[in-house]
């Protein structure tokens, strides 16, 4: 570990999370750390847990064991909307835009949770509730033309490519102001280019001061992408470490092999 | 510029102003069927007020709610305890209306916070359950002591009235004679366009969107830190607030409350109002509340002639016919236009998208 | 004790009632999501032609059992007759509707059949022709009829019957095929339309035997009684789950003695300040508390959110 790693401040620690369903377990005490700024990639065959962490982690399940720290204060569990209000935003594996919604509503309804004007607010449309309107709306567009489909603000967003769909509810998920961004397979179902501009983009976001937690199956977007890597199997981490290393790890290998085989 | 471009904005305020006086004017117009008419309006409007409120609970959040008469019974018997000699409490309308908004609001959340998180027919059902329990309640709270008077219901309830200037007797301003109906008319003309104005603010807020939101994607809602909880029973409070003050308005209307008004058949068919026009949007809810409160009415008048006329005589039971047709209705327009009457842009295409 | 025992007894009675009822919400709920608010209607047309049929036959000097089971017959060929074309004309269409569309043509039906009802059968009260010789028997001070063993008996019969259709017939493995997931039950080849079908036409028999069963037990009948009913065995397959068989039977039994029991000790619960009139809120207040703590009902799955 260098000098830098330790300086970096440590934003997420998993302690020892635990998740069954029945007789399966999901997760076997996973425990991890991701720190402030960094691109933290969760790797895993098919079923090994990854999608389970997230939901564990987004308040979506109840984990049965362990719990999350975040930011310094510990998670609560079951309780989604706080996760987003202390800084967590995620997307969905299999996309969950708000489809009979506009492009720029889904955007605007993202800014939910930073914003605070309520009844008596919308119904008399003071000064202050139009502000915040505009506001919303100016913060809106610019997450559109930040990922790239400002051209179709105002279509449904169940119209939208696969492609666009996916950067869609990257900005939603940037409108709430996240300290940690969580993808889902975000280049699942993409082609090369797509991969490609979604890894420009995913750099941007960083550099942007969020960090990011990127599950993904595309072993090669995650190693170029990453600065660190976990690799879950079977609900359990075998390994969390910098790309070079966790490419060579013979565990990571058999991983990979046994499933494939 | 284009001419045409130019006109339209004049073209609508013109029809702005058009339909503005034929509101005004409604109420003679209709006088001259006899008040009875004018009623049958005022009843209309008082259908589409509380169709709107339900409106924000159903079209707006997505919740089934099945006994929302409930609060307009609540708001109704406020009302009726408050303001007649039952208990001899005379109270003026600017003290029960707010008071019965919010006891309303407190009985939704009530039934709300515990309910809420219930799939949505799980919901429909305990709603409707709900409705009955006060309508039972309604029915037998007579004795030991005696609170609603029980089926016989409540008595000569104080009108609307503003100092001396009641609602319910015809006056005489400007040398119009305004008959009680009609001065009910303009009354609820006025409530019914600021519920029309909160419902269209309040779809076009933040507020609004994040129920759409939730009917759309509930745990995508929430990822983005939605409180869905707190979102759905705020919904669900202000539906039963304006149902508080649509049953206050109609105790004094009436000048007489009993259970029999507040039935289960009574929340369906403002249920039905609401679909039947074209949930969630306006226009719609408000066409389907008119046209349901008007179809019966119309029916009762035509039943009789149209079968004398038809075979000579009266061979069905007028009743039943006119509510056999009624239902009839209610199965065709579902039939034909399955997202109601007069649908929300949105919901059409969605609609055209799935028969593809 | 006796009003104990007692009021047990007639709420096995009610409640086996009920769950014939409830089956016929359950099931098509089941396969389709569907409440079908129409179904209380389709039971007080079975109960109404039961009369008729009863009736007329007894007036032609046929003995009471011939009569009494060709009116059975007739109620029910009647009522599955009716669900088929509920089905058919009503609802089919509508399979990809908005979720509350069906919801309000089955009020329109509900409206529409009910009319119907009063149009031909008139508003007055109807007597139902006694079917069962009424006798008494006594037992620890609690007394029971005949009738009342006869409405236990043919409802376990018939539920039987339902279970054995249902868990081991090719049709009945189609049905839970549907219910599990129509669009992959659809490829293995089962034939949504034809499954939904016979959902409608067994609730609807099922439905028509409990309707004679109303009619013999309460000995009148009146075009308004399916509302009520349908009202409360719709509760009592909530209760018990929706879409689950064994909820819906298991929640009408409750609900019948949640009643009963409710009906007999809510006096003495309260001091005299509720009597008995308040039994239809037992229903509908336990309903909301089971709710509360089991939001699928007492035997239903548990449908947990999944991202």
């Amino acid at each position: 570990m260098s000098v830098m790693d330790v300086a970096k401040e440590v934003l997420l620690e998993a302690q020892a999370v635990a998740k069954h369903f029945g007789g399966v377990k999901a997760l076997r005490d996973v425990s991890l750390t991701i720190r402030k700024g960094e691109i933290y990639g969760l790797i895993g065959p098919n079923g090994a847990g990854k999608t389970t962490f997230f939901n564990c982690m987004t308040g979506l399940y109840i984990p049965d064991g362990g719990g999350f720290v975040f930011d310094g204060a510990p998670l609560k569990a079951n309780a989604p909307h706080q996760a987003a209000e202390r800084g967590i935003a995620r997307t969905f594996q299999n996309i969950r835009l708000f489809g009979n919604m506009s492009a720029l509503d889904n955007v605007m309804v993202g800014c939910h949770v930073r914003t605070r004007k309520g009844v008596f607010g919308a119904v008399l449309r003071d000064r202050s509730t139009r502000e915040e309107e505009a506001a919303i709306r100016r913060r809106a567009e610019e997450l559109l033309h930040y990922v790239g489909v400002e051209d179709r603000a105002e279509d449904l967003a169940k119209n939208l490519s696969y492609g666009d769909q996916r950067r869609l509810e990257i900005a939603r998920a940037l409108a709430t102001d996240p300290k940690l961004l969580c993808l889902d397979e975000p280049a699942a179902g993409m082609n090369g280019t797509e991969t490609e501009e979604l890894r420009v983009l995913i750099e941007g976001i960083r550099d942007d001061g969020i960090t990011i937690l990127l599950i993904e199956h595309d072993v090669k977007l995650v190693m170029g992408l990453c600065d660190r890597v976990a690799v879950l199997d079977y609900g359990a981490l075998i390994i969390e470490d910098v790309p070079a290393v966790v490419q060579h790890d013979p565990r990571v290998i058999e991983a990979y092999i046994g499933v494939a085989a | 510029m284009n001419p045409l471009l130019g006109s339209l904005p004049m073209r609508k305020t013109l029809l702005g102003v058009l339909a503005a006086a034929a509101l005004l004017i409604l109420p003679f117009v209709a006088a001259l069927g006899g008040q009875a008419w004018v009623r049958i309006v005022d009843f209309a409007i008082l259908y589409v007020f509380l169709a709107l409120g339900l409106n924000i609970v159903v079209g707006f959040a997505g919740l089934l709610d099945l006994g929302y008469i409930a609060f307009y019974a609540v708001g109704a018997y406020l009302w009726a305890l408050l303001a007649s000699p039952h208990f001899g409490i005379h109270l003026p309308f600017w003290v029960i209306l707010p008071l019965g908004a919010i006891v309303a609001c407190f009985f939704g959340v009530i039934l709300g916070a515990p309910t809420l998180k219930l799939r949505g027919d799980y919901l429909a059902i305990v709603t409707l359950g709900f409705g009955e329990i006060v309508r039972i309640f309604m029915n037998n709270l007579n004795a030991p002591i005696n609170i609603t008077n029980g089926p016989q219901g409540i008595n000569m309830i104080d009108p609307v009235a503003i100092g001396g200037f009641k609602f319910s007797a015809p006056s005489t301003i400007f040398g119009i004679t305004f008959s009680g109906p009609q001065k009910y008319y303009y009354l609820l003309l006025l409530l019914v366009l600021a519920v029309i104005l909160v419902n269209y603010r309040l779809q076009h807020s933040r507020i609004g969107r994040a129920w759409q939101a939730i009917r759309e994607d509930e745990i995508a809602a929430k990822a983005i830190g939605i409180n869905t909880r707190n979102m759905k029973l705020l919904a669900f409070a202000m539906g039963a607030s304006f149902g508080g003050i649509a049953g206050g308005i109609f105790a004094a209307m009436q000048g007489f409350v009993s259970p029999e008004s507040f039935s289960l058949i009574e929340s369906v068919m403002i249920l039905a109002m609401v679909v039947l026009g074209g949930m969630g949007h306006i226009p719609g809810v408000i066409l389907g509340a008119v046209l349901l409160t008007i179809l019966p009415e119309l029916l009762r008048y035509a039943v009789v002639p149209v079968q004398k006329a038809l075979f000579g005589e009266v061979l069905a039971d007028p009743e039943s016919l006119r509510m056999l047709i009624f239902g009839l209705a209610l199965v065709l327009v579902m039939r034909f236009k399955p997202a109601g009457l007069w649908p929300s842009p949105d919901r059409r295409r969605e609609l055209a998208e799935k028969a593809r | 004790m006796d009003i104990f025992l007692q009021q047990i007894i007639n709420g096995l009675v009610q409640g086996s009632i009920y769950a014939m009822v409830a089956l016929g919400y359950t099931m098509v709920y089941g396969i389709m999501g569907l409440i079908n608010f129409a179904h209380g209607e389709v039971v007080m047309i079975g109960t109404l032609v039961a009369i008729t049929v009863v009736t007329f036959l007894l007036k032609l000097g046929l003995p009471v059992w011939l009569a009494g089971g060709l009116g059975i017959v007739a109620a029910t060929a009647a009522c599955m007759l009716l669900g088929w074309s509920l089905e058919r004309v009503a609802y089919r269409p509508l399979r990809n509707a908005p979720r509350l569309t069906p919801l309000i043509t089955a009020i329109g039906m509900s409206i529409v059949l009910q009319n119907l009802a009063m149009m031909i059968w008139g508003r007055n009260y109807m007597t139902f022709p006694p079917l069962v010789e009424k006798t008494q028997f006594e037992v620890g001070g609690a007394a029971f009829t005949s009738v009342q063993i006869m409405i236990v008996l043919v409802s376990a019969i018939s539920m039987g019957g339902l279970l054995f259709l249902v868990y081991r017939t090719k049709l009945g493995m189609a049905m839970r095929a549907t219910a599990q997931n129509p669009s992959v039950a659809g490829l293995m080849g089962v034939n949504a339309n034809r499954v939904i079908s016979s959902a409608f036409v067994i609730g609807s028999a099922l439905g028509a035997v409990a309707g004679v069963m109303v009619g013999t037990y309460y000995e009148i009948a009146h075009y308004q009684m399916g509302f009520m009913l349908g009202l409360k065995a719709f509760t009592a397959a909530v209760l018990g789950g929706i879409g689950n068989l064994a909820g819906a039977m298991a929640g009408g039994v409750l609900l019948g003695l949640i009643e009963a029991l409710g009906a007999g000790y809510i006096g003495d619960l309260t001091g005299g300040f509720l009597g008995s009139h308040y039994q239809d809120i037992f229903a509908f207040v336990v309903l909301i508390f089971v709710l509360m703590f089991r939001p699928s009902g007492l035997f239903g799955e548990k449908t947990g959110d999944r991202a």
